[in-house]
């Protein structure tokens, strides 16, 4: 029952694909690989199993270099050394890239073939990415560091998924006909908005393509799509593949680079008709005020995020413990709604305290490629400073660090598994996302009281709730101001659920139903009827 | 003059050579994914309508069957997986499916045209993928079936959950074997019900086919079951069973209400029915007269007439009702009857004999009630159940040709005067199931579409079918819908679940 497993969702998939996240990490302490504790597993890496074949632009069809001949190269994370050198897009790229979305979304022939024609386009991509499955997965550990298991178990098959989902919507987007107050024929016309400027981060390279891309070709729009400058490899392969399933040219061209040049540049362009962004509150405040200068285009904006983690009395402590733990260093703690303010009650605190900090040192950290290893990496030496910066942070403001704290091995960008207790709320390391594998766990004792403290954030990303009871678990649902709250789960990331903030955690929803909005004009056709038989 | 097949209208020549009876390779009930014999060890005859030959001997089943059949669609539906799977997980199997149909278009082509005397052609490049389609449209939905939150006037969290409604029993008619079939099986499947499909005694050949297939795809044992047998034995069978939770029937208006009797007299099960028809197209002045003469004669005559939407009658306005009559009829001499295997023919045999014989009584009553006949009105060739299109001009509403689902290639053609008359007269009749409207003018078409007591109206076009455009009938012409999402409701119970929620920041 593979298909079962992985297609259903992420979290669970990974959850049981590594071993040593369940109940027996005994299993691996023989082998001694990659326990965080032992660095020498760093130094003999596995070589990735995958040739870099696109390095180029992605225009019109045609992978080109960029308009000026430079590149940039492009790292891996377990070494900090050049995998290749990426042609570096600027505004003069993105501007043929729009001009080649443009004509492709004026002229067609995409946004005019059926529905029915677009939906079979993307299951036959979805079933090319199933059938380079392997390949994909290894360009996305090798470029971002996570491991390859995540990758090829539960993110390339979810990405394959998100194109079949959206596939299935294309031949179903619904306008309506509306009543009206006088002898008028309604009817409201769901049209494609046009060209769409989708900048993805770089945590879930594959996956935030998928996001993006997958509801903007199911309703019929063309896109520029720019990479993260840290991870370009997998969204070019994934175009090459979209080409030989059949999409007409100029419809996804992907465009690498910086976001100061080319991220800006797409974001204030006056013939892109809608921008949609992932990534930093800093960032995303910048594209709301590029599109608002330019043309006014609509924004979707998925930022950052501080989420809670509630951990009620009721819980069962062993099962929280994992959970919570899951849910902060699942991808070396680089998820936007990462559960980072672990809140726990009272009553099972120190229990939980002693588990989590163990289940941390359990945690297996090293070469990404090697089976059983939970934790690769951080993305890069930008980051990996931010977060020991942070880890300095909670040391100095007193909070106790618990076990970690430091980097692991000598090269590379790995981090060791960091727990915090006795964090305050006022603390940095409980204010600001910190996108690194460091938990910070704190004590309440009601819920009101718990309610106030997790939603006193700019954030509003997710939460996550543990607890037997029926009307706890309502009560928070509610009032907690997060765009997902996981009850007794957590990062449960199925293609039909919406996923988007509240507050500065951004704009918009995608994935689902909703994610079409995003990418649709409403017009509404109105003529007056003569002599109708009803209203 | 009696026509011969294989000529404009019948005139003169021999049948096709090049066809060819498919080998046929499932005869026999299919139930738990096996094919297995009629409990009575009873067969039936399924006939070439070309030829009046018998092509091959099938399994009869009769209520024990059904019995078989619905303890396996139960057992499937209560404890099976096919119902606990993820809707992704059955649109990936359905996606199959439909893939497998797309290996084997030819095969199924000949069988339905072997059948039920439909073009090979169309079959090929219409019928056939069409299926192939709708799984796929469905496929789609399966993933994407959703329950509501509801607003509550309390403290109360409400929420609707859709349900599969469990064992389905769907009952299809013999004039489109394949795309009927589909109609109701690929919205059961991707709700998540399990299904005994029942095709019609003169069409049986493709849906054992098509079991076949399901199979092949993955779709579990039990969930989709398919009895061959007559309607008064095995249909009835499956319409007053207790254990089947919804039925769905296409076909006449009669055994439609039949089926909602057994229905009320057994277990309350839903009835959805798409029945009959006598639709209207109505060509105003301002119209392309050619256009509106080629819509007009292929709304009646497409498949031999046999479709329940057949614009049967043609309300022509005064203006261009002589020039219309004029190019109806060198349209209609000019359709070519023949064997439906050779590509050149328009229009193969009727079903069977007693249609056959049915529609040449209402040619029949036609003339004698002083309809004057245009062209047609005769078999075409000595074997097989071939006739000719057929136009009847100056016929008045009350006549029986103007009242009466022909299901055949006769159109009754009248003339009007003004929009008023032709809403009044186009909605006068038993039916509403479909409304074709000819104009240029936008607020004719606004009005007529609106005044038209019909389940589609098509506006400018004739059978633009879609797999995400629901029809289905008004009045007479039954209820509830097939194709698009309206479809998948049928085949799925909202629940409501209440509880009391505490201190919630909003309401």
């Amino acid at each position: 029952m593979a298909a079962r497993r992985f297609s259903s969702l992420l979290a669970r998939s990974v959850s049981r694909l590594l071993p040593s996240s369940g109940t027996n990490p005994a299993v691996f302490r023989g082998r001694g690989i990659g326990r965080f504790s032992t660095a020498a597993a760093l130094e003999e890496l596995i070589a990735p199993p995958i040739h870099i074949s696109y390095t180029q632009n992605l225009i019109n069809g045609q992978f080109v270099d960029a308009a000026s001949g430079k590149t940039f190269p492009t790292i891996d994370p377990r070494t900090g050394e050049v995998i290749a050198h990426v042609a570096e897009g600027d505004a003069e790229d993105v501007n043929r890239a729009v001009a080649a979305a443009r004509k492709a979304f004026d002229e067609g022939p995409w946004p005019k073939m059926t529905a029915y024609e677009r939906s079979r386009i993307l299951l036959k991509f979805a079933d090319l990415v199933e059938k380079h499955n392997d390949e994909l997965a290894a360009l996305e550990t090798w470029n971002n560091g996570k491991p390859f298991e995540q990758a090829s178990k539960a993110e390339v098959p979810m990405f394959a998924r998100l194109f079949r989902y959206y596939a299935g919507w294309a031949d179903k987007i619904h306008g309506l006909t509306v009543p009206a107050d006088g002898q008028y024929h309604v009817q409201t016309l769901h049209e494609p908005i046009g060209v769409a400027g989708q900048i993805i981060p770089w945590n879930f390279p594959l996956l935030m393509f998928a996001w993006k891309v997958g509801p903007a070709l199911a309703s019929g729009n063309t896109i520029v799509l720019k990479t993260a400058e840290q991870t370009p490899l997998t969204a070019l392969y994934a175009a090459k593949l979209f080409q030989e399933a059949g999409l007409p040219p100029g419809v996804l061209n992907v465009v690498s680079g910086f976001g100061p040049t080319a991220g800006a540049a797409l974001a204030s362009h006056m013939d892109v008709d809608k921008v949609a962004f992932t990534g930093s509150t800093a960032t995303g405040k910048i594209i709301l005020e590029l599109a608002a200068r330019s043309n006014l285009k609509p924004v979707t904006l998925e930022l950052g995020g501080k989420s809670p983690f509630i951990v009620c009395e009721d819980a069962d402590v062993d099962k929280a413990v994992e959970l919570a733990h899951f849910a902060l260093f699942f991808n070396q703690g680089q998820c936007c709604c990462a559960g980072s303010r672990t809140f726990v009650h009272e009553r099972v605190y120190d229990e939980f305290l002693e588990k989590a900090k163990a289940r941390a040192s359990r945690r297996t950290v090293g070469d990404p490629f090697k089976k059983g290893i939970e934790q690769g990496p951080q993305i890069d030496e930008e980051q990996f400073q931010k977060v020991l910066g942070y880890i300095k942070s909670g040391i100095e403001s007193n909070a106790t660090l618990e076990c970690g704290g430091d980097r692991l091995g000598s090269k590379g960008y790995f981090i060791q598994p960091t727990v915090f207790s006795n964090v305050q709320d006022d603390m940095l390391i409980a204010k600001e996302e910190i996108f690194g594998p460091v938990q910070s766990i704190l004590k309440f004792k009601d819920l009101n009281e718990v309610i106030r403290r997790a939603n006193t954030t700019n954030y509003g990303l997710a939460a996550g709730v543990f607890t037997k009871s029926l009307d706890a678990a309502n009560t928070l649902s509610r009032a907690l101001r997060a765009g997902t709250v996981w009850v007794n789960c957590f990062d449960v990331f199925d293609a039909a659920i919406p996923f988007g903030g509240y507050k500065m955690s951004g704009i918009g929803r995608e994935k689902g139903v909703y994610s079409l909005k995003n990418y649709l004009q409403v017009k509404a056709v109105v003529t007056p009827l003569s002599n109708p038989a009803w209203l | 003059m009696a026509g011969e097949v294989g000529k404009p209208n019948g005139s003169g020549g021999l049948g096709f050579k090049g066809s060819q009876i498919p080998h046929i390779k499932f005869t026999k009930l299919f139930i738990n994914g096996e094919f297995v014999d009629a409990v009575r060890g009873r067969t039936f005859e399924t006939i070439d309508p070309r030829t009046g030959e018998v092509i091959a001997m099938i399994a009869e089943g009769d209520k024990e069957d059904v019995d078989l059949a619905v303890k396996a669609a139960r057992e499937a539906f209560d404890h099976g997986r096919w119902p606990r799977m993820s809707g992704y997980e059955r649109s990936r199997i359905l996606m199959k499916f439909a893939d497998l149909i797309d290996e084997n278009i030819e095969e199924l082509a000949a069988l339905d045209t072997v059948d039920a005397g439909k073009l090979f052609s169309w079959g090929k490049t219409v019928d056939i993928p069409h299926g192939a389609a709708l799984l796929r449209y469905y496929a789609g939905a399966a993933d994407k079936i959703h329950g509501e939150v509801l607003k509550m006037s309390g403290e109360y969290q409400g929420i609707t959950l859709l349900e599969p409604i469990g064992v389905v029993g769907a009952i299809i008619p013999w004039n489109f074997p394949t795309n009927i079939l589909f109609m109701k099986l690929a919205p059961a499947l991707a709700a998540g019900c399990t299904i005994i499909i029942k095709p019609a005694e003169q069409t049986p050949l493709s849906a054992l086919f098509y079991a076949n297939l399901a199979k092949q795809a993955g779709i579990p044992d039990g969930v989709v079951n398919v009895i061959t047998g007559y309607g008064p034995t095995a249909g009835a069978a499956i319409c007053s069973h207790m254990d089947i939770d919804s039925v769905s029937f296409t076909g006449s208006t009669e055994v439609g209400r039949l089926v909602m009797q057994a229905a009320a007299a057994s277990n309350l099960k839903t009835v959805s029915l798409e029945l009959g028809g006598k639709s209207p197209i109505i060509i105003f002045n301002d119209a392309d007269v050619d256009k509106a003469a080629e819509l007009a004669l292929l709304g009646v005559v497409h498949n031999k007439g046999e479709i329940c939407v057949a614009s049967s009658r043609v309300f022509v306005q005064e203006g261009i009702y002589e020039e219309l009559e004029k190019k109806l009829v060198e349209k209609a001499k000019a359709w070519t009857v023949g064997d439906p295997f050779d590509p050149t023919t328009n229009h193969g045999p009727q079903v069977d004999k007693k249609q056959f014989e049915k529609i040449l009584s209402y040619i029949e009553h036609g003339k004698v009630e002083g309809a004057t006949l245009l062209t047609g009105g005769k078999p075409v060739g000595t074997k097989g159940y071939y006739i000719q299109p057929t136009i009847f001009a100056d016929v008045k509403d009350d006549m029986t040709i103007a009242r009466d689902e022909i299901f055949g290639p006769v159109m009754a053609l009248m003339k009007f005067k003004t929009v008023e008359e032709a809403i009044q007269r186009a909605n006068s009749t038993r039916y509403g199931l479909a409304a074709g409207i000819v104009t240029k003018d936008l607020n004719i078409a606004n009005t007529v579409s609106r005044s038209i007591r019909a389940g589609i109206i098509w506006i400018n076009c004739y059978f633009a079918f879609d797999s995400d455009c629901p029809y289905g009938g008004y009045k007479g012409s039954g209820f509830g819908r097939d194709l698009g999402l309206d479809a998948l409701h049928k085949y799925l119970q909202v629940k409501s679940v209440v509880t009391p929620i505490y201190n919630s920041p909003w309401l």
